[in-house]
């Protein structure tokens, strides 16, 4: 119960975050990706802002013996840099640069234009079934 | 307030959006100890693996997203928005769904969280996905195709 608020808190917070700073326009986060063309420089804002406080929220981890809520940190332990991590990163930049989108901003932007962010969405997830479809047929 | 030199940006209303990205994800650290990463818990929520969330917790923040964007639209009088066609939004989004998964996160997993841990992993993704978004859109407007 508490772990569901406390989701719903983030998760909305996420949502008027990317809404207010533009992410939810394709046009705007693909201005910030044409670098060569007619740059928008509104996105290194949002990220700046957003990295800064994460920043400080790091720092504050080591100091509490576990989360305010949660019996304990799951933190993701990978460190290795594998062919796997580049692909996948590269392939979703090709996505993100194609449409303007990426999950956040595409979900969030169910209540701005829904039929349209509605595709995207559905199709994002057929391409995470994909992978787990391949993923479950290799191993 | 516009930045000199770029009169469509939005420097203000970036920064404010981007602390308050940053505020859920702290919340979501400091709160239940877990990164959030929007492609990790819609995968989570739609039982596609992902997040080790409890599946109710997933499709709480999932259900968030546009929920705040909501309230952005009430306080703001709406928001503006353009979206390509949707063929190219079904291409695109297909190729997010693959890539996020292989690569273990987005922009906000790898991109806010994993960058602000100083994460080699999330850095090397970051800058990854950053370089093929830009080439992406830089060889769409060589070829002329205009998607927005």
């Amino acid at each position: 119960m508490r772990t569901a608020l406390i989701s719903l808190v983030s998760g909305t917070l996420f949502g008027a975050g990317l809404a207010l700073g533009g992410m939810t326009d394709p046009a705007r986060v693909r201005g910030f990706l044409d670098v060569f063309g007619d740059w928008d420089p509104t996105l290194a804002f949002v990220m700046g802002g957003a990295v800064i406080v994460m920043a400080v929220a790091w720092r504050i981890v080591p100091r509490m013996a576990e989360p305010i809520i949660a019996g304990k940190f799951h933190l993701p332990t990978k460190s290795d840099l594998t062919p796997r991590l580049v692909g996948g990163a590269a392939l979703f930049g090709i996505g993100w640069g194609i449409a303007g989108l990426c999950p956040g901003p595409g979900i969030a932007a169910l209540v701005i234009e829904p039929a349209a962010a509605a595709i995207f969405v559905v199709a994002m997830i057929a391409g995470m079934a994909v992978v787990r479809l391949v993923e479950g047929t290799l191993s | 307030m516009s930045l000199p030199g770029f009169p469509e940006a939005a420097p203000v209303a970036g920064l404010a959006g981007g602390v308050l990205i940053g505020l859920a994800a702290a919340v979501m650290l400091l709160g239940l100890g877990r990164i959030a990463g929007v492609s990790g818990l819609s995968a989570k929520a739609v039982g596609l693996g992902g997040s080790g969330i409890a599946r109710s917790g997933a499709w709480m923040f999932v259900i968030g997203l546009p929920l705040g964007a909501f309230v952005v639209m009430l306080a703001t009088g709406g928001i503006q928005a353009s979206f390509a066609d949707p063929i190219t939004l079904a291409i695109a989004g297909l190729v997010v769904g693959i890539g996020t998964r292989l690569g273990s996160g987005c922009t906000s997993g790898h991109g806010v969280c994993g960058v602000s841990r100083l994460s080699a992993r999330s850095i090397v993704a970051t800058l990854t996905f950053m370089a093929t978004g830009i080439a992406t859109v830089a060889i769409m407007n060589a070829l002329g195709l205009e998607v927005l």
